[in-house]
């Protein structure tokens, strides 16, 4: 059947590089010295030691635990003693330092026997293969590192369409190609799993045309299986077709929602790589303790190698034939979105899917961003690259000038970092910088408002408390006062005062001698009394002086 | 060990903003060269001085703006500005109305406003516009191509002409030169003479057009389809604009053709295919967003012909062009595409 493929808008033409790199099987890269083991290699809570230092480990033992659902558990890539738990060098662009487990190896490579337990896929319920999967500390193998188990639970939703990632748009990176022609039948194995946990009702495997061979390997293979719900699907050779939504839109003509998932769509997407170690787990009770990892670039050898997760970075190069003396650059990931180390003492981790040696980019036409860019020019060439569908000129015309409210009304989160619009500026303005730093800056705005809000809840809630406190104070004070003046409040003592003063009035009156007759005098007797009066009030007044 | 860390994406296409405009000059060999053939020396005489005095005049801004000088010569926009505003004046002009032209188009309209990017308006249409309005003798006495074949104007002739204002065969300027096919076509309508009257009487049409017109409109027109195959410019503008002019002039055209021109004639003359292609089309002062960029191409092709039908000047590419600059941006604001994953409609 040949399905009909859908387009993606904009993109871009890159020089693929891959054909160096495919041309040897891979072999398994040499034992290393020390294994560097970092306890966060995934998206969610750093994983919990469960060894000391001094503790010896067998090959594939589990060494820290995954903490919570999103987590992922780290095994010992190799046997050997546990030599101390420290911070080290991790491959981030931060260049930061995480806590890791250094491992010494011994040299035998020994695992437990006991340890290894196989199961039969058709005996297993999705939950019980989540469980394994999670088991064995299996996180997206793409690039981003989400633990597999997440977008393997599809909880309620109802899974029409699960798409296995084989694309790998990005130039150089061959190790999911390499993964494909050595592998097919534990992909193929892996995808029933995948299938098996998300009841999904077909399966794609999707490949870019240009990958003649591998495509004619993963075809016969699945010919061969005679899965008929499994299709193998030959996407354009165009950059990112393998990024996620893209992808998804190739394949279904569907649109992940701005901010969902692409399980809203009823679809899942998992990396070629992660389908294959979900086969090694649950078919061969393997934990994930090595991937297939390219190095390419300034190396005599360029190639794929089966590395065991914690090897440093620095033995790999040696082993391609790289000059530790002249290292100036080393790109993890691809050449469009992978980034740059502080220094080659860093360990494999289980996403290292590419690691790009110096000059790679000799032969590519490379702006020196030391020159200043040049203005933009408006040409909407970046619009025209854009697989969103986005205004990267005036995200980057917003961006510049801080405004961060119209750069979202842009839509700059929707922004996946692809660097389409970078690569073809003709101004060489480094665009994707300018998105990161808005994001970032916005996500700091965010922060701080949150603190901010959280601060203004917490005074508003004091001043709240310290009212209720003053109010319940005056009512305690209140009510005291009442049952003080229980028996005879307020009311009742100003009645007996009353009853009092009246009593003392009427007393008064009935003591009071009233003068009688002294209605209808004449004016001659009236005058008299007042003489009789005044003499009786100036005795008064006499006697009152004395 | 310290190790470079430059952010991605690491890699590069191979262009840059000179690539871009010297692909633009590149297009535009074509039509000089047919312009050379029919219409003499003049044209490459005056894009020299055009370039020299851009040149100058831009360099002189950088250094009074305190901009790096170097790179903003070498970006060729100067170049392509000197080029576009040379197409657009009489060959034959004294040397001095395309340096003033220069000023206006390269001090006045770009860098005042803040040089590459930053311009709102076309630089060689303000400069054109400036010296139309206040030349017009000098900006209107074009030479139509028979009378310049008759008398063998040769490459010095040319010269003279042009820095020193000596005509051979002791002729004037006056004696040369006849209004341009549209400029024929508006005076004479407003005689009640009709189109095909206008057309048999005056040697200086051809089948669309005007004679030797045309075919630089044909290089144009090629160079310009280049241009879209070299994605330099995306298709929108120019089909927009040359639509829209089509279309407006073909109800015209069917309604009355006594009194309006054919279509063909308004996309063969004057400034329309240069404008379509080479001018309109602008980055920096057009619309950007796909469904902008046909609004306004749409918005230029109709006011081009509003302006040459109905308004004072025989052409109306330039002002049309300018109009449409000052709505680009609100254009852009109402015609942002729909992104990836959010709701339709």
């Amino acid at each position: 059947m040949i399905r009909k493929l859908f387009d993606f808008h904009g993109g871009v033409n890159l020089r693929q590089h891959k054909k160096e790199t495919t041309q040897h099987p891979v072999q398994t890269a040499a034992l290393p010295k020390r294994l560097i083991l970092p306890l966060h290699q995934h998206i969610g809570h750093p994983a919990e030691p469960v060894v000391a230092v001094g503790d010896k480990v067998f090959k594939s033992q589990l060494i820290a635990r995954p903490v919570s659902d999103i987590s992922a558990a780290v095994h010992a890539s190799s046997s050997g003693k546990v030599v101390d738990i420290c911070e080290h060098d991790i491959p981030h662009p931060s260049g930061l330092k995480a806590p890791c487990i250094i491992i010494e190896t011994d040299g035998f490579d020994r695992s437990r026997r006991e340890s290894v337990r196989t199961h039969n896929l058709n005996d297993l319920s999705p939950a019980q293969i989540r469980n394994i999967i999670h088991q064995a500390g299996i996180v997206g193998l793409g690039g981003a590192g989400f633990p597999a188990t997440i977008k393997l639970n599809p909880g309620d939703k109802k899974v029409e369409t699960l798409i296995i990632n084989g694309a790998e748009c990005e130039p150089y990176i061959t190790c999911d190609e390499m993964l494909i022609r050595e592998q097919a039948v534990e992909i193929i194995e892996g995808v029933l799993i995948m299938r098996q946990a998300l009841q999904a009702s077909r399966c794609v495997i999707a490949i870019e045309n240009r990958k003649f061979k591998t495509l004619d390997i993963m075809n016969k293979m699945v010919a061969r299986s005679g899965y008929d719900f499994i299709e193998v699907v030959a996407v354009p050779t165009v950059y990112p077709a393998g990024g996620e939504k893209q992808l998804i839109q190739v394949i279904t003509g569907q649109e992940v929602p701005s901010q969902g998932l692409p399980i809203d769509i009823g679809v899942v997407c998992q990396n070629i790589a992660t389908a294959y170690a979900a086969c090694r787990a649950v078919e061969h009770g393997e934990p994930l303790i090595s991937r297939y990892v390219t190095i390419a670039g300034s190396v005599v050898k360029p190639r794929n190698l089966e590395v065991r997760i914690g090897t440093p970075i620095s033995d790999l190069i040696e082993q391609c034939g790289g000059n530790r003396q002249t290292l100036s650059k080393l790109i993890i990931g691809g050449p469009m979105m992978g980034f740059a180390l502080h220094n080659d003492d860093v360990p494999v981790v289980k996403t290292t899917n590419c690691i790009l040696v110096n000059s790679v980019i000799a032969d590519v036409p490379l702006p020196s961003r030391s020159v200043s860019a040049m203005p933009c020019i408006r040409c909407g060439a970046c619009a025209d690259a854009c697989p969103m569908n986005l205004l990267p000129q005036q995200l980057y015309w917003y961006a510049k000038a801080k405004d961060f409210d119209k750069v979202q009304e842009y839509d700059l989160f929707d922004c996946i970092e692809c660097g389409c619009c970078d690569y073809v500026c003709p101004s060489h303005i480094p665009l994707v910088q300018y998105y990161r730093f808005a994001k970032t800056e916005i996500w700091n705005q965010e922060r701080e408002k949150q603190f901010a809000d959280y601060s203004r809840q917490r005074h508003e809630f004091h001043n709240y408390r310290l009212e209720r406190e003053k109010q319940e104070r005056e009512a305690r004070h209140k009510q005291k006062r009442a049952e003080v003046t229980g028996q005879k409040d307020g009311d009742s003592k100003q009645a007996a005062i009353q009853a009092a003063l009246e009593r003392v009035r009427q007393k008064r009156e009935q003591s009071a001698v009233k003068p009688k007759n002294t209605d209808n005098l004449t004016t001659e007797q009236q005058q008299l009394i007042a003489e009789v009066e005044a003499r009786r009030a100036k005795k008064t007044t006499i006697k009152n002086k004395h | 060990m310290q190790l470079k860390t430059p952010t991605s994406p690491h890699i590069h296409a191979d262009t840059s903003v000179t690539a871009v405009m010297s692909r633009v000059l590149l297009a535009l060999v074509p039509a000089i060269i047919g312009y050379v053939y029919f219409f003499g020396w003049g044209l490459p005489i005056q894009i020299a001085i055009a370039i020299t005095a851009g040149l100058g005049f831009e360099a002189a801004m950088l250094r009074l703006r305190q901009r790096p000088i170097k790179p903003f010569l070498q970006d060729g926009s100067v170049i392509v500005t000197a080029v576009l505003l040379a197409f657009c004046i009489p060959p034959l002009c004294p040397w001095w109305i395309i340096v003033i032209g220069m000023f206006f188009a390269v001090v006045v309209a770009k860098q005042l406003y803040g040089g590459l990017g930053y311009n709102p308006f076309n630089p060689a249409m303000v400069g054109y516009v400036v010296l139309l309005i206040s030349f017009p003798k000098e900006m209107t006495s074009w030479v139509p191509p028979e009378i310049l074949n008759n008398l063998e104007v040769r490459f010095t002739d040319t010269l003279a002409i042009v820095f020193l204002g000596d005509f051979p065969y002791k002729l004037s300027l006056d004696a040369l030169t006849m209004a341009t096919p549209l400029d024929t076509v508006k005076t004479e309508l407003s005689l009640s003479k009709t189109v095909g009257e206008i057309k048999s009487g005056n040697a200086i049409f051809g089948d669309f057009g005007g004679i030797g017109w045309e075919w630089i409109g044909n290089w144009l027109f090629l160079g310009g389809v280049w241009l879209i195959y070299k994605k330099v410019i995306s298709w929108h503008i120019p089909l927009a604009m040359l639509g829209s002019l089509f279309a407006i002039a073909m109800i015209f055209y069917l309604k009355d053709a006594s009194n309006y021109a054919s279509p063909m004639f308004h996309i063969f003359s004057g400034a329309a295919m240069l404008g379509a292609f080479f001018i309109a089309t602008d980055p920096v002062s057009a619309c950007t967003t796909p469904m902008g960029k046909v609004v306004f191409g749409a918005g230029v092709g109709v006011l081009t012909y509003i302006i040459r039908v109905w308004g004072g000047y025989p052409d109306g590419v330039a002002f049309a062009v300018l109009l449409m600059n000052m709505a680009a941006p609100t254009i852009d604001y109402y015609t942002r595409p729909r992104v990836y994953g959010h709701p339709r409609g």
